[in-house]
């Protein structure tokens, strides 16, 4: 295995998480609902899984249960915000703070214990083709659930009539329920979608990524995710796109200080951050395409009358 | 059964007065439930957590030591939570306050006179305004979603501070601790009452900020501006208030108090710089504000609150032997029920069993 | 009197004793109600009469709490839009239920429930559009569409799902005259097919015209059924509001000719703002002391665009673009423009020309904290509480707003009321300009009356007063002159006495000026 091919494979390994949480989030997005808690519900993922895996042996029922409290963790900003109506940002920041008390609790008897790791998939012939058969053929299951999940993502949202309504929702939900619409029950359905795919995204940072338990390990790669969303302007293949260019970068800056090139680690570590903010900047200064793109009905609370 | 929510004609008085306390209430039903769980006696626990902090006069001093930051930091976010800028970068404002605070005792540390500490203070302000100001000018400027890029900005302080006190800043007589020099006389915040306890000026300027911030939303022009442009910015525009001065005002007031919590907490409290000067003051700060229902005077008892859950983390870990980590999943459920309790001032809940719809075929004349 | 409705086999729709409450306010209160096969029946009724309310429990966005409705003679319980459209009854709705971000045709497909490809349903659409003679590009972003042709997909959606009963709430508020005759054929097309249309309605002229029968509503209660042929316009107002309207009376404009402009608007030009916008290109207008000058147009074709330059909400880069009695005004902000006299009332009361959560006493601060610093403001900014209720309670007493408590949040009054108190707070300056976008829109009929003879009298006390309506009946009774927006841009104004529906219809519907004039000619 070459050096660009290891170095290709840390960058898919480092960009998947990203990749699933924000596919989740750009779903929610998609449906008019802001979910700030990916952070939250990744780390919730990130300490079930890591235990499950550990206590069963299996890495596939950890990642069975980070999906399951992904998405039930989700269901409690679902309650709070769509039949409660509270403030979507401010419930989104309870979520992110609630998981990282609670996963820091639940997770203090792992600290410093190895992970059960996920291997890789091997198929004869084709992974031991040079250069590229690693990459391709002989990374890690979740790998390329992340890829179908993306194209699915994209299929269903912009050639399924379910899509379809999930989208109108996500525009106009006055419009949607006035045609009989049930817009809290799709918002509910897209808001635990976005939860499964947090918490696997966690799941993964804690079997795969790095397969240990740490305090937030998470570090802001919920935030992250959700800069993704808006840096793709709610199109799922240019948060792939977007994911593997932070990958690239986390990697890039962990090469740069393994070389030791003379600038301070710290720098090198806050990148991803700023590389996020630049993003965003360049992004959101299009302020053309940011509106035609961004859901109309993103944030705003729902209540229909009866 | 289905939740239905029957919106009130006027918000009620009585919820926006009772919510925190229920919010309060149905977290320490919340809190047994989870001791049980853990095998604890609830009780004892609860007592642990919330009474026995309270029961000595040093404990007391403790208190203040960590109601100070989390009152001066939730006081800023108020403002800018009511103008509806969603600042949650005050852990890194905060950390770049201490920073800047810090560059007199730790660069000049000959330089000792009574000017320092005021001095201190007001860079420390200067430092927390600053650093908050940059996601303000990316959000009038760019367009750049405020949360994101605030949020972005405390991994760059946290780490920012980490290579401050590992490298430049380091002790030169510090046994290669990665910490700064011990402040000198002059740059230690005193004690209000030395003989007592460990509370410092801290708590003081909190009570002075929440009072005046209290005063500008409820009584001056520009806390109407503020409330006003939170609750519907076209009107504020109609009102012809600008709405990008408003961004820069909320975050540099809160990046101000932001940064002041910083120096206050190391000048105060830890006499220098370390890695880690913060155990997430700028995000319980979040807690608080919304618990004090963004009232910079309810803002003063719920950073009590609060801060009475993390002395009651640290009783209950020694007493009982329950984590500290407790007291973060607490404060998180805390701010659940905060936000659903919220919803009762509003609107009206009502419990529907489904299906049973009464349709009744009356013909009656009106 | 009342005729009681007659229950026959001919009837597709019954309704009876039907009651939905909100809280306190009976909405809908036992409404009888029955449609033939065949028949355009009018459902007429003031604002917050109840016709909304009614509608949506006929489609079912709304359950009602109480009474029965009959479908071909079965009783049926539509809980939902899918039960309604399965049964036959489609609507257009009065605020469309369409998505901006997404195509004629993918709207077309959200209220069809069966699993037809959407391609097969532009064709479809595509095909019907055309037969009905209301063209339709099913691939068009809706975002991107008029709202006349908005109103096309609406009705378009609606016969697709070859519906018994076609509801359609206001269709003409929003068309130009000529676009509402076309609307008016196709009805009666619909008619001849057999089909029932309950055709909701405030304009009573149309109603006499198109309608077979018509139910009046007062307050949620059904006050009368009628033929409208047999009524007159006056009869049917009377019935709706239940007393005599007061009459606006519109004195004449004394010594017309050598007042001042007050308000000179020169080449104003606008580029738009967003992408769903309207530029504003090259708009100059004059409104002299004493008069009102009336602006029509279709909605979106640049009216709010317009107000918020004239207002100062958004600042322009030439200065003399809006002079403001006789001082450029185009750099000033909206504060400034105040200062020089000026008062501005925009379309939307609740988020705009109020803020919702807020009281009557904190609203009146929001447009008059520069005019008024010296009465309601103290030192260091505080706000004089006492002298603002004061002057809050002397708009109410003025305007006539009623309201459920002392001090109530601007979003728990009616919309009359609440439009009455922001329209008062503003004539409480006596301002020397005042430029008001929708002054009565979704208000009831005496609250209109009101808001607008008090108009004319600023007028008449000195003030120039620029109306911006799409409302044609209200600036043939209040207005001087009358210019037309299109499209971004402004025709000269036609004084009152040449002024003719049809001219300005026409102008609303594109026509070049030049045309128009000739159209005046007699043939």
């Amino acid at each position: 295995m070459g050096m660009l091919e290891a170095i290709l494979i840390t960058i898919a390994t480092a960009a998947t998480p990203l990749l699933i949480a924000a596919i989740g989030e750009l779903v929610v997005e998609r449906s008019g609902v802001l979910n700030l808690g990916v952070e939250g519900m990744m780390v919730m993922g990130a300490v079930t899984g890591f235990g499950v895996a550990l206590i069963s042996g299996s890495p596939w029922l950890g990642f069975l249960a980070a999906i399951l409290v992904g998405a039930l963790f989700s269901l409690l900003f679902a309650f709070l915000t769509l039949t409660l109506v509270t403030n979507q940002v401010a419930t989104g920041l309870a979520l992110t703070l609630l998981g990282l008390g609670v996963s820091g609790m639940l997770g203090e008897s792992f600290v410093g214990l190895p992970g059960v790791k996920l291997g890789s998939i091997y198929i004869p012939v084709l992974t031991d083709l040079p250069l590229v058969g690693k990459f391709l053929f002989g990374q890690d299951p979740i790998f390329y659930l992340s890829l179908l999940l993306t194209g699915s993502v994209g299929y269903f949202l912009f050639r399924t009539r379910a899509g379809l309504t999930l989208r109108s929702v996500g525009d106009n939900h006055a419009s949607a329920h006035a045609l009989g619409i049930n817009v809290i029950l799709i918002r509910y359905l897209a808001v635990m979608f976005g939860g499964a795919c947090a918490g696997l995204a966690g799941g993964y940072l804690s079997i795969v990524y790095t397969p240990q338990w740490v305090e937030n390990m998470t570090a802001g790669r919920g935030w992250i995710a959700l800069a993704l969303v808006v840096f793709a302007s709610w199109r799922p293949w240019r948060v792939l796109a977007g994911a593997y260019l932070f990958g690239a970068v986390t990697i890039g800056q962990l090469h740069a200080q393994a070389l030791g090139i003379g600038v301070p680690s710290q720098l090198l570590s806050s990148l991803p951050y700023l590389a996020t903010v630049v993003v965003l900047v360049l992004i959101s200064g299009n302020r053309r395409l940011t509106m035609v793109n961004t859901p109309a009905s993103l944030g705003r609370p729902f209540v229909p009358d009866r | 059964m289905r939740i239905e929510l029957v919106k009130r004609p006027q918000r009620s008085a009585l919820f926006s007065a009772l919510s925190p306390f229920i919010a309060l209430a149905l977290t320490l039903v919340a809190g047994a439930i989870m001791f049980s769980l853990l095998g604890k006696n609830p009780l004892d626990a609860l007592y642990y957590y919330f009474i026995d902090p309270l029961r000595e006069v040093w404990s007391l001093h403790e208190l203040a030591v960590k109601a100070a930051p989390l009152i001066l930091i939730a006081i800023g976010l108020s403002v800018c939570f009511l103008s509806n800028n969603w600042n949650i970068g005050a852990e890194g404002q905060f950390i770049m306050g201490a920073v800047a605070g810090s560059i007199l005792p730790v660069m000049y540390p000959d330089f000792q006179s009574w000017v320092v500490l005021p001095l201190m203070l007001i860079m420390g302000m200067a430092g927390g305004a600053a650093y908050a100001a940059v996601p303000a000018l990316l959000k009038t400027r760019f367009n750049t979603n405020e949360i994101l890029t605030s949020l972005m900005l405390v991994y760059v302080a946290q780490l920012f501070l980490d290579w401050m006190v590992r490298g430049p800043w380091r002790n030169p007589q510090g046994m290669n601790f990665p910490e700064t020099r011990n402040f000198h006389e002059y740059a230690i915040l005193p004690e209000i009452w030395a003989s007592s306890g460990r509370a410092h000026w801290g708590f003081i300027f909190a009570l002075v900020a929440a009072v005046a911030v209290w005063f500008m939303l409820s009584k001056t022009l520009r806390g109407y501006e503020v409330k006003v442009l939170g609750q519907s910015p076209r009107a504020g525009r109609f009102a012809g208030f600008s709405s990008a001065k408003m961004v820069f005002f909320a975050f540099v007031v809160s990046g101000a108090l932001a940064g002041l919590a910083g120096i206050s907490e190391v000048s105060g409290a830890i006499g220098q710089l370390r890695p880690t000067i913060s155990p997430g003051y700028g995000f319980t700060a979040i807690i608080v504000a919304f618990l004090g229902r963004l009232n910079p005077l309810g803002i003063v008892a719920a950073g009590l609150v609060l801060a009475l859950s993390y002395l009651g983390g640290e009783a209950a870990q020694i007493s009982i032997g329950v984590s500290d980590k407790v007291a973060r999943a607490f404060q998180g459920l805390l701010l659940f029920f905060v936000l659903g309790a919220d919803t009762l001032i509003h609107y009206r809940i009502r419990f529907v069993a489904t299906g049973s719809r009464k349709l009744e075929a009356s013909h009656g004349n009106a | 009197m009342a005729t009681p409705p007659e229950t026959s086999d001919a009837n597709l729709l019954e309704v009876r004793g039907l009651t939905k409450i909100f809280g306190t306010l009976k909405a809908c209160d036992h409404i009888d109600l029955t449609i033939g096969k065949g028949e355009i029946h009018a459902l007429l009724g003031e604002n917050g009469a109840g016709k909304s309310t009614l509608v949506k429990m006929l489609f079912g966005t709304l359950e009602p709490n109480a009474g029965e409705i009959l479908w071909n003679g079965q009783p049926v319980r539509i809980s939902n839009p899918h039960i309604a459209r399965k049964l036959g009854i489609g609507m257009v709705f009065q605020h469309f239920s369409l998505f901006d971000a997404l195509s004629a045709a993918e709207n077309i497909a959200l209220s069809l429930d069966d699993k037809t490809p959407i391609s097969t349903i532009a064709a479809k659409a595509k095909a019907l559009s055309y037969s009905y003679g209301l063209p339709l590009d099913p691939h068009s972003l809706v975002g991107d569409l008029s709202v006349g042709e908005r109103q096309r997909i609406e009705i378009i959606r609606c016969l697709l799902q070859a519906p018994e009963l076609i509801i359609l709430d206001e269709p003409t508020a929003v068309l130009t005259p000529q676009e509402a005759d076309k609307l008016f054929e196709t009805l009666e097309r619909l008619r001849a097919e057999g089909k029932s249309i309950l055709y909701i309605s405030h304009r009573l002229e149309e109603v006499k015209r198109i309608c077979d029968r018509a139910t009046v509503l007062r307050h949620g209660k059904v006050v009368d059924h009628c033929d409208p042929r047999q009524e007159t316009a006056a009869s049917l107002a009377r019935m709706m509001v239940g007393s005599e309207v007061q009459a606006v009376v519109r004195p004449p404009v004394e010594d017309a000719n050598n007042q001042a402009a007050l308000l000179e608007v020169r080449k104003l030009s606008r580029a738009p703002a967003t992408p769903f916008s309207i530029p504003l290109r090259d708009i100059s207008l004059d409104v002299r002391a004493g008069e009102i000058i009336g602006i029509a147009g279709v909605a979106g074709n640049g009216q709010g665009e317009f107000f918020e330059a004239v207002s100062g909400e958004v600042q322009q880069a030439d200065a003399g673009s809006v002079r403001i009695r006789g001082k450029d005004a185009g750099r000033l902000s909206i504060t400034g423009r105040r200062l020089l006299g000026a008062a501005f009332v925009p379309e939307e009361r609740l988020g705009h020309g109020a803020a919702p959560r807020m009281t009557l006493s904190e609203n009146m601060l929001l447009s008059r904290h520069a005019t008024d610093r010296k009465a309601f403001l103290g030192v260091a900014g505080v706000v004089r509480k006492h002298a603002i209720s004061t002057a809050s309670q002397r708009v109410i007493e003025e305007m006539d707003v009623r309201k459920s408590a002392p001090d109530p949040e601007a979003a728990s009054l009616s919309g009359g009321n609440l439009q009455k108190f922001i329209v008062g707070r503003e004539l409480d300056r006596r301002p020397a300009v005042m430029v008001i976008n929708q002054p009565t829109w979704g208000v009831d009929a005496g609250a209109a009356a009101h808001i607008r003879q008090a108009l004319i009298e600023l007028a008449r006390s000195g003030s120039a007063v620029l109306v911006i309506s799409q409302d044609l009946d209200e600036l043939f009774e209040i207005s001087d002159a009358i210019a037309v927006m299109h499209n971004g841009m402004l025709s000269r104004p036609i004084p009152i006495a040449e002024a003719t529906l049809e001219k300005i219809g026409l102008l609303m519907g594109g026509a070049e000026p030049g045309h128009v004039e000739h159209s005046r000619e007699p043939a």
